[in-house]
């Protein structure tokens, strides 16, 4: 499993890395992504129940979840389609940033760029599927710490823990201890935000979402704990944020961060379960594909003038008045 | 004759019974209240939510996506404001996902001046509503219109917002404008289906044999036809406009009040041939005058029908003041009246090009 993990999270990282150059090279407008989430939001992706309906889970993810949508099996071509924001973009039709995934066939909710509104959503969601429901399925809402400051964070933590209407939620946040420029200190109080589940009787942990062997087993023993309880979890995870906020602030390499990758390659290679140089080959194999996926993808069309009116309406396309 | 808030409640009945509704929710609806307009009393899907405006809207939300039928209740417009975001990604998920999610929701929330409400239950909501695309948005004025109306946005496959004009919910049908299927006695209905004072845990309502009708969205209704004068209408000011022309008649002013029933999409068509019959126009709302629904109806006129005109549109609406003041006389200096209304048509019917 370890080698499973490894190469999704090579994957994740390669195509991150593949959107920045596309966006240094002028292929993009504006890149924002989850380099340094690998190790948390990989096997999240293998350990969702995914699918369609109320028996699968619903996922309201972030703009830093490549790493769950390529582990459930996402073709990462799909995101250089959206960084070039082509008509063939299959999550948005060139309409949305990079990173903004919606998948209806797998339950993912479209990522929204306002911060923490999903964790209001969420609660919709996860209460189509509460106890006596009989559905299988359950809800999963991720956020970062600075969005937990929002009143949407609360709002998840009160409508999920009324007594006798509990939600089969799980909240997670993944926690780079940074808000664009304002560090964690700055806007928290809380030694941990976890901690604030405590109050509303969930269990909660902090992980270092650095490990993804912590990460599987802490966020299986959560989806397990959720779906066979039909209650609420609040698991916090320590990331790093590798390239920053965003292309906006420049998508550099931050050197004082602990980079999830490079650590577990070390523990792979320590544990004789791949080579350096196997790992470096992948990792050259996995980039050049991509380098190719986004030349492939040089004569598909872009969005047509015309079709910004698409989609307003699911039934007929009304566009002012009626006529 | 049923209530508007009465019709209100049975369409929601039929919408849980018959329509796949699975819930209706907000603050105070459920039992035992059954909302602070009695709108939601007796019925199955009804429950309580914690007092957070933004978590009613999400769960809508997040139900609507799951294949659920919402219908959520935010109890004054004027608690709305903070649910703006959220209304918008209603209004943008079907779009921004390029057709992959659509969000089938109902937002029921009352909306205006006319209960001397004060600073923060008198809101009017059309002009912020007007401004949020992706929505289907309705105010009824009758009963009738209410019942049909609710019917048409649960069936709907987008996010529908139904303005309740909060004036108004007390209203009566007119006789022949009853709820199909309802009883016209008032106290034979009254005892049916509204839940007694007191302890009511026992209660349960006897619903009538009530008959499904729907009224198009997107569709306005002429209130009164008339040649001189066109008014463009909706929600509580479509019986002061009425009132204003029945007084009107004697002075020889003939007067057509179009009421539009539907904000987005509106029918332009109705506009149109009421513009060409009368050839002169007054919108009349409650919101706030700058930035008004009715302005755009105004530019849209005078764009495409500029040469049928006779006389410069004209606009009644909200003082643009940042609340309406509980004493009456605050209250009636800051939203249209009968007797403004009045004035305003006299002149457009007195204007020659």
């Amino acid at each position: 499993m370890c080698v499973g993990i490894h190469d999704l999270m090579v994957r994740a990282r390669v195509l991150e890395e593949r959107l920045i150059t596309m966006y240094k090279q002028g292929e993009g407008y504006f890149w924002i992504g989850g380099p340094g989430e690998e190790a948390f939001n990989v096997p999240l992706g293998l350990l969702v129940d995914k699918g369609q309906g109320l028996d699968h889970d619903y996922l309201h993810l972030h703009y830093r979840s490549s790493g769950t949508l390529l582990a459930m099996g996402a073709d990462p071509v799909d995101s250089i389609r959206q960084m070039k924001n082509l008509a063939t973009d299959p999550y948005s039709r060139g309409r949305n940033f990079a990173g903004h995934f919606s998948v209806r066939a797998w339950n993912v909710v479209p990522v929204s760029s306002p911060i923490e509104v999903q964790f209001s959503i969420a609660i919709g969601t996860a209460r189509a599927q509460r106890a006596g429901t009989g559905a299988k399925g359950i809800t999963i809402v991720q956020g970062g710490d600075a969005g937990s400051a929002e009143g949407d964070f609360a709002t998840a933590l009160v409508w999920s823990s009324r007594k006798g209407h509990e939600l089969p939620l799980l909240m997670l946040v993944t926690n780079n201890r940074f808000g664009i420029s304002t560090p964690y200190a700055g806007q928290h109080g809380e030694a941990h935000i976890s901690d604030r589940g405590k109050a509303f009787g969930m269990p909660t942990a902090v992980i270092d979402g650095n490990d993804p062997e912590a990460s599987y087993a802490a966020l299986k023993y959560a989806i397990d704990y959720v779906r066979t309880e039909r209650k609420p979890y609040l698991l916090e995870a320590m990331v790093s944020r590798l390239r920053g906020h965003s292309s906006a602030s420049g998508a550099n390499v931050a050197k004082d961060e602990v980079d999830c990758l490079d650590r577990f390659e070390q523990t792979l290679e320590d544990r004789k379960l791949l080579t350096r140089t196997k790992m470096d080959a992948l990792r050259e194999r996995y980039a050049q594909e991509l380098v190719e996926a986004s030349r492939g993808v040089r004569t598909e069309p872009a969005p047509t003038p015309e079709s910004a009116w698409d989609y307003v309406f699911a039934d007929k396309n009304y566009v002012g008045g009626e006529s | 004759m049923a209530t508007m808030i009465q019709a209100i409640r049975m369409a929601l009945h039929v919408g849980e019974s018959r329509l796949g509704v699975t819930d209706i929710f907000g603050e105070d609806v459920g039992p035992p209240l059954g909302g602070v307009f009695t709108g939601t009393q007796g019925l199955e899907t009804a429950w309580n939510t914690p007092l957070d405006e933004r978590g009613i809207i999400g769960t809508a939300i997040g139900l609507a996506l799951a294949g659920r039928k919402p219908v959520a209740e935010i109890q004054f417009c004027d608690y709305a404001f903070n649910t703006i975001d959220l209304l918008k990604l209603a209004g943008n998920t079907y779009w921004s996902s390029g057709g992959d999610w659509n969000v089938p929701m109902v937002m029921m929330t009352p909306v205006g001046a006319g209960i001397r409400g004060s600073i923060y239950h008198s809101h009017s909501f059309d002009a912020t509503a007007t401004r949020i695309p992706g929505w289907k948005i309705v105010m009824p004025s009758t009963p009738r219109d209410a019942y049909g109306l609710l019917l048409s946005a649960i069936a709907d496959p987008n996010p529908v917002m139904f303005l309740m004009p909060k004036a108004l919910l007390r209203m009566k049908s007119k006789p022949g404008e009853g709820i199909p299927g309802a009883p016209d006695d008032d106290k034979q209905l009254g005892h049916m289906i509204d839940a007694p004072l007191g302890d009511r845990t026992a209660w349960k309502p006897t619903w009538p044999a009530l008959e499904e009708l729907y009224i198009p969205i997107g569709k306005a209704h002429v209130a009164r036809e008339g040649t001189r004068v066109t008014v463009l209408t909706y929600g509580r000011n479509v019986p002061m406009c009425l009132a204003a022309a029945d007084e009107l008649a004697a002075d020889g002013i003939d007067t057509e009040i179009v009421d539009l029933r539907s904000l987005h999409p509106y029918d332009w068509d109705a506009i149109t041939a009421s513009v060409r019959k009368t050839n002169r126009v007054l919108c009349v709302n409650e919101d706030t005058e700058v930035t008004n629904f009715g302005e755009h109806l105004i530019r849209r006129i005078i764009e495409e029908l500029f040469y049928e005109l006779h006389a410069p549109p004209k606009l009644v609406a909200g003082a643009h003041l940042p609340g309406i003041g509980l004493a009456d006389n605050l209250e009636m200096a800051s939203v249209p009246s009968k007797d403004g209304i009045k004035a305003a048509i006299a002149e457009l019917a007195r204007h020659e090009p």
